[in-house]
Parts: C-alpha cells; structure tokens; sequence
C-alpha cells in the first residue's frame, strides 16, 4: 500500500506543473507580446480547474465509492486558493501596480471584476479554516462554512463569462462542469425526500384502493 | 483567424492571398474589380508610423506600409449619393478557420463615413515593417484608422462598397450597446464593461493615459464637431 502513500506527494508537484509552466514560459521569453495579459488569464483559468477539480471530489467519491479521494479535496481546494493568489497578486502589482483608488474604482464599478473579487475574497476563510485544528474546532460549522466553496465556484465562472468580448464558449464550458457538479448534489440531496414522497403517494393509493 | 490570441498565426497557413480581387462597387462612376497586384499600384506605398490602440486597452506603434484610401476613392469617383464606404472581409470558412464557429455573424463587415474614408491618415495597408502584410496581420490589404479602436481596421477585404446608408458594422451587429459605429478612441466613454481612461502599450510595463482620438484629434477633430461622442461612441 505504499504505492498509494506516494500518489499524494506526486499530486501536489502536479499541482505545481502550471506554475512550473509559467515559470518556463517567462524564462524562455514565451509569455505572448502582452505578458501581463497572458499571466493573469492563465492563472485566472488554472484557479477555475483547480475549482471544479476541489468540487468533483466529492461527486466522484459518492458514485466510485473510492473514499481515499478525500484526501485530496483539501489539497486541490488549496491550490485553487494558490492560484487565485497569483492571479489577484498579478493584477494588483503587474496590472495596476498599487494603484489602490484605480483598483478600489475598478471592483466597485466593473461587474466581472465585482464577481472575481467576491470570489477571491470568500476563498480566503475558506483557505484559513483548512487545518485539521480548525476543522475540530468549528465542528458542524465548519462544514456550513465551507459551503460557500459553491458561491466561489459561480463568481468564478461569472467573472470568466462577463469578461470575454464574444466568444463565451471556455466560460461556457466551465459553466456546464459546474452547473453539472452543484447539480448532483443537489439531485442526491433531494433524492431521499422525493423518493419518500413518491413511496408515501403510491402507499395512500393502494391504501385507498384497498378501502374501496 | 480565431478567438485565442495565437490563433491568426497558427492559421494563417490556410489563407492562399493569391489570386485575390476587391470589388470597389455601389455608387461609383466607375466600378471594377481589381487585382490585388494592380490594386496596391494605384498609388506609391508609403511607411506611416501610427498608434494603434485595441478596444481591450492594449496598443501599440506600428510602422505600416500602404496607401491612402482616398487615392482609391478618387479613382472610383463617388456619386452624391455615395455618403459612406461598406467594407467586406473574404467570406471562406476553409481560408478563415474561425469563420466556423459563429462567434460573429460572418463575414466581418466595417464602414466609414465619406469624409472619414477620405482624411489623410485613413490608410489601405499591405505591408508591415517594411515586409509584405503578413496573413495574420490581414493580407493581402486591410484597413487602418488609427484614432479609431483597432477593430475598425477590417482585414483581408474583397469588397468595398460606396453606399448612401450608414452601413452595418460587425461588432455593432453583436452587442449594439458595447460597439458604436464611429468607435473613436475616447478615453472619457467607457466600455460598458470596462475602463477606456488607461492602456497598456505593448513592450512597456506601466499603463498609459488613452489620449482623445488616440492622439490625433489636431487631425481629425474636426470632422466630428458638434456631435455629442458619448451618444455616438
């Protein structure tokens, strides 16, 4: 089983692969005639993989059964969280360098900046709260909390859909994913009380049916 | 040529420039069709050294080579009736890839008001850097405006068409509320969605004050007198 004990060090250096990219890419002069627009889309996307990746642990433990995938959700949470550091680090200091009234105006004023700022904002007690003391600690809150991962997921997508000039077919496509991921668990969380409605209507008949 | 910032090089190996013709038609005395190699002899090519700014806040100086469009509007010798010029890109989703997806209703079309198409600075261009207009760049001619957003400078076109109407555009066409018809540069008339006042000029770290008509309102100022710009942006 020591196989398996190693796949989590080899996930989190995978988990690196896109900063190692950018890395390369900068270094080797490969960063497009406009970098500072070519760094903040690319880690603007990896967050949003990193997202949808944190929100199909739990889905793909549920119908594969594989419960080791746990493991990994905090792991892949807080590197979306890595991401969108990067991401909002780079349109702080390369994109408007310190500007803070620029910035302040910009958030306030600019819908998918207003959706991706929320975003960024809400991932940060989210990131904070990942210990294993702090899950202990708030207990059934912690969970609550966390839930807040879904509003993240949807500024996210909305901060991608309204920023694009035409072409909406990634933000699209990120989109589905997520409306796909928050609809199983909103199918598995109603599930139980539709099937009990559906067992409840179908008894009342036969009971009627008996009766007359 | 495709949405991805490295599509247009990536795909440019599909669009054969040669045999090319542009139809210069409508209200005209003398319509015809030319070949692009008799085209780009109307006039003597010349380097212009222009600012170029995008509508997504990044610009750019350019050294184009090509020729005024109004040397070839004065061959074409407009009617009265002729009030603005109707410009059409190539219509070929085999030479043009991104012409397969309907990200815009294809093909692109642009226009100009008559005196917009004959000021001075209003360039037919084929040629960048001294070299021969590279596909991507919008071979074989394409347009340049340069105190008006980057857009405006339709590409590969094969039909220009002198008309009485204001003429559809085709960024108006997809979101009217965003992208005007006259598209100056106006650093005071935001995108609804984002902030015209600054720009990153390409090769430079700190962003830049956007000038008025991108810097050459001593130019073109003038032919906009008395319009409200914030109406018609």
């Amino acid at each position: 089983m020591s196989y398996w004990r190693a796949l989590k060090p080899v996930t989190f250096i995978a988990c690196l692969i896109p900063l190692g990219q950018l890395l390369y890419n900068a270094w080797t002069d490969n960063l497009s005639a406009n970098p500072i627009e070519f760094i903040t889309h690319f880690t603007g996307d990896w967050t949003l993989i990193f997202l949808l990746a944190s929100l199909s642990v739990t889905p793909l433990r549920k119908i594969s059964g594989w419960n080791e995938l746990i493991k990994y959700r905090r792991m892949l949470g807080l590197f979306a969280f890595f991401y969108a550091v990067l991401h909002f680090a780079t349109y702080m200091v390369l994109d408007h360098f310190f500007d803070f009234p620029a910035i302040v105006k910009d958030v306030m004023k600019r819908p998918y900046v207003t959706a991706g700022f929320t975003g960024f904002v809400l991932m940060i007690p989210l990131a904070m709260t990942s210990t294993a003391g702090m899950i202990r600690r708030l207990g059934k809150r912690w969970q609550q909390l966390h839930r807040f991962v879904y509003a993240v997921g949807i500024a996210g997508v909305i901060h991608f859909y309204w920023l694009v000039k035409a072409d909406i077919r990634r933000p699209v496509q990120y989109g589905a994913v997520l409306a796909l991921l928050l609809g199983y668990r909103l199918v598995v969380k109603w599930m139980p009380a539709l099937r009990g409605r559906l067992a409840q209507s179908s008894s009342s008949i036969s009971a009627r049916q008996l009766s007359e | 040529m495709g949405t991805d910032k490295t599509d247009p090089a990536e795909n440019a190996k599909y669009l054969t420039t040669r045999p090319w013709t542009v139809s210069v038609e409508g209200e005209v005395k003398k319509a015809k069709t030319y070949d692009i190699d008799d085209l780009i002899k109307i006039a003597p090519l010349e380097e212009r050294i222009y600012r170029m700014r995008c509508v997504e806040a990044w610009s750019m100086v350019i050294p184009w080579v090509g020729f005024p469009l109004s040397s070839l509007v004065k061959l074409a010798e407009p009617t009265g009736n002729a009030k603005f010029i109707h410009f059409v890109t190539l219509q070929d989703p085999k030479r043009l890839p991104g012409q397969k997806y309907a990200v815009l209703d294809w093909p692109y079309v642009e226009g100009l008001r008559m005196d917009e198409a004959m000021h001075p600075l209003t360039t037919l261009s084929v040629g960048l850097y001294g070299e021969v207009l590279p596909v991507q760049n919008g071979a074989p001619i394409r347009l340049v405006v340069p105190w008006k957003y980057g857009f405006k400078g339709i590409k590969s076109i094969v039909k220009i068409r002198f008309v009485e109407k204001q003429p559809p555009t085709s960024w108006n066409i997809s979101a009217p509320q965003e992208y005007g018809f006259y598209s100056n540069v106006n650093p005071e008339v935001d995108h609804p969605r984002w902030s015209q006042a600054t720009e990153r000029r390409i090769g430079e770290f700190f962003r830049r004050k956007t000038l008025m008509f991108n810097g050459y309102g001593e130019q073109v100022a003038d032919l906009y007198r008395g319009m409200d710009l914030k109406k018609y942006y």
